[in-house]
C-alpha cells in the first residue's frame, strides 16, 4: 500500500497517529468497497434502463434490410 | 445453420447486440459524460458492428467486441472534437432514472465528482473492470494495451479515488479536527 506522506504539520498533530486509529488497510478497505459499490451503482442505474426503443428499432430495420438484400449489398456503411 | 454461421444467423447476432446495449450505454455515458452523445455513440457502434459483422469471430465475446468498437469511435471523435460539450455536471444525474434519496444523493455526487477527476484512461480501465465486469485480459483487448497497463491503471484509479474520497468519509466519520487535518493534509495531490 501507499504510505502517507506527512506534510508539514504542527507538532501536536503528529501525536494523533492516525494509523493506530482508523486508517491504513482497514479504512482503505472500507473505501475500496465503497468505491466498488458506487461505481456499480452508477453503472447499473444506466444498465437497468434497458434497451431504449431507438435501438430496438434500429436493429430491427437492419435485420429487415439484411433479409431483403440477403448477402449482396451489406457493406454500404463503410 | 450450417451455411455460414458467422453471418447467416441474423437473429442471434441481433439478439446479442441488443443484449449488449444497456451495458454499452453505461460505458458510453462514462466516456462521453453526456447522455445524448452516448446514445449516438451506441448507435454508431451498432451500425459499424452490423456492417462489419464478418470480422466478428463467432464464439468470442460479442460484448467485448462491441465495446472495442465503441471505444475506438469515441477516441477518434474525441480527437476531432476535443470534447467541446463535456457537461460534467448533471450528465450522470440526468441519466439517473431513479433519484436516490438525499443522503446517498450527496454521496453519489461526491463520488461522481471524484470519478470525473481521474484521467480518462484510468477511469475507463476502472469502469471496464470494476463495473462492466470484464477481466483484465478483456479490458486490455478493448483498450488495445497490455494487461499490465490495465492493472496499473485500475490500481492508480482506485488509489486516487480513495484519496479523493477519504477526505469526505473522514468527515462523515466525524473524528477530531486534528485527525481530520492530518487526513486532508496527507491526501494533497
Amino acid at each position: 500500500m501507499r504510505e502517507r506522506k506527512q506534510p508539514s504539520l504542527p507538532e501536536g498533530i503528529m501525536d494523533v497517529q492516525p494509523s493506530s486509529v482508523r486508517t491504513g488497510p482497514a479504512l482503505n478497505r472500507d473505501i475500496q468497497t465503497k468505491i466498488g459499490q458506487q461505481l456499480r451503482a452508477i453503472y447499473d442505474d444506466v444498465v437497468d434502463q434497458g434497451v431504449p426503443d431507438r435501438f430496438v428499432e434500429l436493429l430491427r430495420n437492419l435485420d429487415r434490410e439484411k433479409g431483403k438484400g440477403d448477402r449482396g449489398d451489406e457493406d454500404s456503411t463503410e | 445453420m450450417s451455411r455460414d454461421p458467422s453471418v447467416r444467423d441474423a437473429m442471434p447476432v441481433r439478439d446479442a447486440m441488443l443484449a449488449a446495449v444497456p451495458s454499452l450505454r453505461a460505458f458510453a455515458i462514462s466516456l462521453s459524460a453526456n447522455v445524448d452523445r452516448a446514445d449516438d455513440l451506441v448507435q454508431e457502434t451498432l451500425l459499424r458492428a452490423w456492417a462489419n459483422i464478418d470480422s466478428f469471430e463467432p464464439g468470442t465475446n460479442m460484448s467485448a467486441w462491441l465495446f472495442t468498437i465503441l471505444r475506438n469511435l469515441f477516441r477518434s471523435e474525441y480527437r476531432k472534437r476535443r470534447r467541446e460539450v463535456a457537461d460534467s455536471d448533471g450528465s450522470y444525474a440526468d441519466s439517473m432514472k431513479t433519484q436516490p434519496e438525499q443522503s446517498s444523493r450527496v454521496e453519489f455526487e461526491e463520488f461522481r465528482e471524484a470519478l470525473a477527476k481521474l484521467p480518462g484512461d484510468q477511469r475507463e480501465a476502472l469502469i471496464l473492470v470494476g463495473a462492466s465486469g470484464f477481466s483484465y485480459e478483456e479490458a486490455a483487448m478493448i483498450c488495445g494495451c497490455a494487461v499490465g497497463t490495465i492493472k496499473s491503471r485500475v490500481n492508480r484509479a482506485r488509489t486516487r479515488l480513495a484519496e479523493l474520497l477519504s477526505i469526505e468519509s473522514i468527515e462523515d466519520l466525524g473524528p477530531d479536527r486534528e485527525l481530520r487535518a492530518v487526513f486532508s493534509g496527507s491526501s494533497g495531490s
